[in-house]
């Protein structure tokens, strides 16, 4: 992936040459050209075409900052109801993911989703201790969410 | 467009506030304080950016970096204290279920 973006930031330093002139613009057109021309020869190299994983992680972007607003309504709704009816709760759950750097982001992003925190990772990071602000109702709903957040996450990496 | 977000990520950073009170037990106040109150100063840092981008014409990056850095390490701090809390027995307020308790707990005797 990296060196597919080195490769077009090389084509489009080529292109500014073959124009001669150094602006901001000719470098844009330049970049795009490189990666219509890296989409036609994808084929070459051994992983896929690097632009689908921008896209993916801007989608993970995007869930995020989606779930980030409506959980956090969800939490302001229940510290200011006139009685408190929160039932909290560590509840573990199993995740398949292979490299650190993934377990780092979806635990990242599980503890900025307003409830839900993470509060311990098991040592081969198989397993993620979460606790709930509201275990009773949200239980199979939150798996769900996370599941989602797991499935962009994968996504990113394929 | 951005007196609203000024007010909103005051509101939630009083929100957060009196949800540290309320709450009853270290976690679910660590919900609070880690996570609205997050929210709330990045809408305001927003809302500074977006000032200063706008009337005065001045592109502050700082203020974008600000914004990066407590998006990241916000949840971080909030796992850390969790952790450190759990590991040194402070209990759950009225837990449905703590599958981490009991697991460390039996991991602890079998040692």
């Amino acid at each position: 992936m990296a060196i597919q973006i080195i490769i077009n930031l090389i084509m489009a330093f080529t292109w500014m040459f073959l124009n001669n002139s150094w602006t901001f613009v000719s470098f844009l057109s330049g970049y795009v050209i490189g990666l219509g021309i890296l989409y036609l020869v994808r084929g070459f190299f051994p992983k896929r075409f690097y632009f689908i994983t921008f896209i993916a992680i801007i989608k993970l972007i995007l869930i995020f900052i989606k779930e980030l607003f409506l959980s956090t309504i969800q939490v302001v709704s229940q510290v200011l109801r006139p009685r408190l009816d929160i039932r909290p709760g560590i509840f573990a759950m199993d995740i398949d993911l292979k490299d650190d750097w993934e377990v780092t982001l979806l635990s990242c992003l599980i503890t900025l989703t307003p409830g839900t925190l993470v509060v311990d990772v098991s040592p081969d990071s198989k397993t993620l201790y979460i606790h709930s602000l509201d275990l009773e109702d949200v239980n199979d709903e939150k798996r769900q969410i996370e599941n989602s957040f797991i499935k962009a996450i994968q996504e990113v990496r394929a | 467009m951005i007196g609203v977000l000024v007010l909103i990520g005051a509101l939630l950073s009083l929100i957060s506030a009196i949800g540290v009170i309320r709450l009853p037990d270290v976690y679910t106040r660590l919900h609070a304080s880690t996570k609205a109150a997050t929210l709330g100063v990045m809408c305001i840092l927003l809302a500074l950016f977006l000032f200063f981008g706008l009337v005065d014409g001045y592109v502050s990056a700082r203020i974008l970096l600000a914004i990066l850095f407590v998006f990241a390490t916000a949840p971080v701090g909030g796992h850390l204290i969790s952790r450190a809390a759990h590991n040194t027995g402070v209990s759950l307020w009225e837990s449905s279920t703590q599958d981490d308790l009991r697991k460390k707990k039996t991991k602890k005797d079998l040692s």
